[in-house]
C-alpha cells in the first residue's frame, strides 16, 4: 500500500487541472484578457491593489483573472507576489492639497474655494439594470471637457485649520521613518501610522460594517464628510546618493477627511477632530469606512468612554485583514483527526463517568 | 549531514522559474527569521515576535512553520514534512512539493533519514536525534490567549511569570468534570519559566517534548511568532500533585502493525459503527508491517487470502 502519497499528488494535480479548465469556462466564449479588466472593472481592480497594498494595474487585473474574479483570492495573490519584492525605502508623504482632482465633495461647506466637483460617481445613478449594456457595443457619450478641476482646491480640514476649529494634523514624535507593517508585526498599543496603516490593507467590508456600527450608536462620533477627493497625485521619493527627491511616478487615490464633533475634554478644547481615509483608485466606500473607524479608535487619545467594539484597536487592528482571515476560517478544513480523535477519547471517557453516577443514584 | 543531493541538480541550486531565491524567501528574510530563532533558542519557550511574511500558502495552512523551515534548510538537508502523523495528507503533500520546487532539497517519509521534520499536530513515535530539528506549525502561539483574548494582558502575565488564570482553568476542570479536559494543544512549562503552547498535538505526544535531543522550532505566520525549546529541555505539562498530568491511552493495538503505546486514529469502516483504530504516524506503522508485526485486522485479511491493507 502506501500509495496514499502519490495518490496525493494526482489529486492536487488534478484539482489544478480542474481550476483551469473551469475558469476559462465555454470556449465558445472569448478569452478574457487582463487588459479588459484593468480598463473595465476599474472598481474591482482599485480595491485588489489598495488591499493587496501594491500600486499596479496590471498585475491586480491578472489576479483578478486568476481568481476568477474573487476579489480577496485575488488579494491574497498580489499580497504573496508583493512580499517577495525587494524594498528600496519609503516615499516622501503624498501632498493630497496638490491633487490634480477628478472629484471633490464637501457635505460640510455648500460652496468652498474651487467649488464641488461631482466628477464619475454612481451616487446620483439610478440602480436600473441597464438592459443596452447587455448587447454588445456600447459606445460611451463623449465626457465633458472638465475646466474647473484647474482651480486651487485647498483641503477642507486647512480651511477650517486657519480659524483653530480643527485639531492640527502634526506627525507623531517619534522616528522619522514610518513603521512598515509588511516587515514588522503589529504592536499593541498601535501608532497612528500602523493603525493607518492597517486599516488601509483592511478588508473594505470589516471597515464598512465596523464604520456603520459607530453611526449606529456603537461608538457614536458624529461625523461629517469634511471632504472627499479623488485623483491623481505625484509620488516622490529621495534616493539616498542624489540627495533630492524625484518623481517616481502618478497614482490615483481617494482621500476621506471626516470630521467629528468633539465638546472638548480635560486639556482638550472643544473643537472638530478628524478621523482618515485613503485608499488606491476610485474607493469611496472603503474611504468613508475607514475615516470612521480611524476616528472610532482614537477614543483613548480623546479620552472618550471604550465601550464598543469599533473602538478596541486590539478587537480592529487583529481581524481587519483579510487573507489573514480568510486563511484562519480557511484552515479548518484541513485535516484535525488527532485532535478530534482526542476530543473522542475524552468525551467517551465523560460519558462512561456520567452512566456510571446515574446508574449509582439509581440504585 | 547528509550525502544526499538535491534531486535533478548538482550541488549548487538553480532558482526555480529564475524568479524565486533558494527555499523561496530571500535572504534578508531568512536573516532576520535566523536572528528570531536564536532569539528563541536563548529564551526557551518565550514567543519572539517577528516580520513575518506574506506566503504563496494560506495563513493557518502552515506559513509560520514554512518560514521557519526555509530559513534553516540548506542543500544537504532531508526533508520530512507530516500532517496527522502522516506524510499522504494532502497538505504535507502540498508543502513537501513546495520545498522540492522552491529548494530542490531531496524529501522523505523516513523519519530516521529526515534532518529536518515540519509537522502539523503530531511529534513522530520514533524518539529523534540530536542532528535532527523539528519544526512545528502553529496556528495559536499564546497559551493564555483562551482566557484572555487582549494581546497586551498576556504579554504581561508572561513577563511576570503571572500564569494563576490557567491554573484556574484546570481547577475548574477538575472540579466540574472530575478530570482536566484539554486533550491536545495542552500548556506546557519550558525550562521551569514560560508556559507555552506546544501547538495542537495531542497530549498524548507532550512527554516526548521534554529533554527531547533534537531541537524543536516553533512557526506561527499569522501571529507573526517564533519561539523554541533547545535540546534537552525540561518541559513539564501542566497539573496538580493531586492530579497529576496524564496523557491519553488506548485499549487495543494498532490494527495493522499491532503497536501499542502510540498514538491511535479511529477508521469507519461501515455506517453501522464498525471502527478500527491504526497508527497515525504512517511511517512508523509501515515500518512494523515491514519487520513482520501484524494487527488484528492484517492478520484476520490475511488469514481471508487478501492484502493487508485494506
Amino acid at each position: 500500500m502506501y500509495v496514499a502519497t502519490k495518490g496525493g499528488d494526482a489529486a492536487i494535480e488534478n484539482s489544478h487541472a480542474l481550476i483551469a479548465e473551469e475558469r476559462r469556462g465555454d470556449t465558445a466564449v472569448p478569452e478574457l484578457e487582463a487588459a479588459q479588466i484593468r480598463e473595465q472593472l476599474g472598481g474591482a481592480v482599485d480595491r485588489v491593489m489598495t488591499e493587496g497594498s501594491l500600486y499596479d494595474p496590471d498585475l491586480a487585473a491578472l489576479a483578478i483573472k486568476q481568481a476568477q474574479g474573487d476579489l480577496v483570492e485575488a488579494i491574497f495573490l498580489l499580497r504573496a507576489f508583493r512580499t517577495t519584492l525587494p524594498r528600496f525605502g519609503a516615499s516622501a508623504p503624498i501632498d493630497t492639497a496638490a491633487m490634480t482632482i477628478r472629484r471633490r465633495i464637501s457635505a460640510a461647506f455648500k460652496d468652498l474655494p474651487g467649488g464641488q466637483v461631482l466628477g464619475p460617481t454612481y451616487d446620483y445613478t439610478h440602480r436600473l439594470l441597464d438592459f443596452t449594456l447587455a448587447a454588445r457595443g456600447e459606445t460611451p457619450p463623449v465626457a465633458p471637457e472638465d475646466d474647473a478641476t484647474d482651480a486651487a482646491m485647498p483641503r477642507v480640514a486647512d480651511i477650517l485649520g486657519h480659524e483653530g476649529l480643527i485639531e492640527p494634523e502634526t506627525p507623531p514624535p517619534g522616528p522619522e521613518q514610518p513603521y512598515d507593517l509588511t516587515r514588522e508585526p503589529m504592536q499593541f498599543p498601535a501608532s497612528r501610522d500602523q493603525r493607518l496603516q492597517n486599516l488601509f490593507r483592511g478588508d473594505e467590508g470589516f471597515l464598512l460594517a465596523l464604520g456603520y456600527s459607530t453611526q449606529r450608536g456603537y461608538g457614536r462620533n458624529h461625523p461629517f464628510a469634511g471632504e472627499i477627493r479623488m485623483g491623481t497625485v505625484q509620488v516622490e521619493f529621495t534616493p539616498e546618493e542624489l540627495g533630492f527627491p524625484i518623481a517616481l511616478g502618478e497614482i490615483e487615490v481617494t482621500e476621506c477627511q471626516m470630521v467629528n464633533q468633539f465638546k472638548g475634554a480635560k486639556g482638550i478644547a472643544p473643537q472638530f477632530t478628524r478621523g482618515y481615509g485613503l485608499a488606491f483608485g476610485q474607493a469611496e466606500r472603503k474611504t468613508m469606512g475607514m475615516a470612521l473607524v480611524d476616528r472610532a479608535l482614537r477614543a483613548d487619545e480623546l479620552a472618550e468612554d471604550r465601550l464598543h467594539p469599533p473602538q478596541d484597536e486590539e478587537f480592529v487592528l487583529s481581524h481587519s485583514d483579510n487573507v489573514e482571515a480568510a486563511g484562519f476560517v480557511s484552515h479548518l478544513k484541513l485535516p484535525h483527526y488527532v485532535d478530534f480523535q482526542s476530543e473522542l477519547v475524552m468525551l467517551r471517557s465523560m460519558r462512561a463517568s456520567a452512566e456510571a453516577t446515574q446508574k449509582e443514584a439509581a440504585e | 549531514m547528509n550525502a544526499l543531493q538535491p534531486a535533478g541538480s548538482g550541488a549548487q541550486f538553480h532558482s526555480i522559474d529564475g524568479v524565486y531565491n533558494f527555499a523561496y524567501l530571500d535572504e534578508q528574510t531568512k536573516r532576520m527569521i535566523r536572528r528570531a530563532l536564536l532569539k528563541a533558542v536563548a529564551i526557551p519557550g518565550y514567543q519572539v515576535p517577528f516580520g513575518g511574511r506574506e506566503m504563496p500558502v494560506a495563513y493557518g495552512w502552515g506559513t509560520g512553520g514554512m518560514q521557519v523551515t526555509a530559513s534553516i534548510l540548506g542543500l544537504d538537508d532531508v526533508l520530512k514534512v507530516i500532517d496527522q502523523g502522516a506524510d499522504d495528507t494532502t497538505n504535507a503533500v502540498s508543502i513537501r512539493r513546495f520545498f522540492n520546487r522552491t529548494a530542490g532539497v531531496p524529501v522523505t517519509e523516513a523519519t530516521t533519514e529526515a534532518t529536518v521534520i515540519q509537522t502539523r499536530h503530531r511529534i513522530p513515535e520514533k524518539t529523534l536525534r540530536e542532528d535532527q530539528i523539528i519544526v512545528y506549525q502553529v496556528p495559536m502561539p499564546e497559551p493564555l490567549r483562551k482566557l484572555e483574548p487582549r494581546e497586551t494582558e498576556t504579554r504581561k502575565m508572561h513577563a511576570f511569570a503571572e500564569y494563576g488564570l490557567m491554573q484556574v482553568k484546570l481547577y475548574e476542570d477538575i472540579s466540574r468534570y472530575g478530570e482536566i479536559t484539554t486533550t491536545y494543544d495542552y500548556p506546557v512549562e519550558v525550562n521551569a519559566r514560560y508556559m507555552m503552547a506546544p501547538s495542537p498535538i495531542p497530549k498524548f505526544d507532550n512527554p516526548k517534548m521534554h529533554a527531547m535531543p533534537a531541537l524543536q522550532l516553533f512557526g506561527a505566520g499569522r501571529e507573526k511568532r517564533i519561539y523554541a525549546i533547545p535540546p534537552y529541555t525540561k518541559v513539564r505539562s501542566l497539573d496538580f500533585n493531586d492530579y497529576p498530568f496524564e496523557p491519553q491511552q488506548f485499549d487495543a493495538p494498532c490494527a495493522l502493525c499491532d503497536a501499542k503505546g502510540v498514538f491511535l486514529d479511529e477508521v469507519i469502516l461501515d455506517d453501522k459503527g464498525d471502527h478500527m483504530f491504526v497508527c497515525s504516524d504512517s511511517d512508523h506503522c509501515r515500518d512494523r508491517r515491514a519487520e513482520g508485526h501484524m494487527g488484528p485486522r492484517a492478520r484476520e485479511a490475511a488469514e481471508k487470502g487478501y492484502g493487508a491493507d485494506q
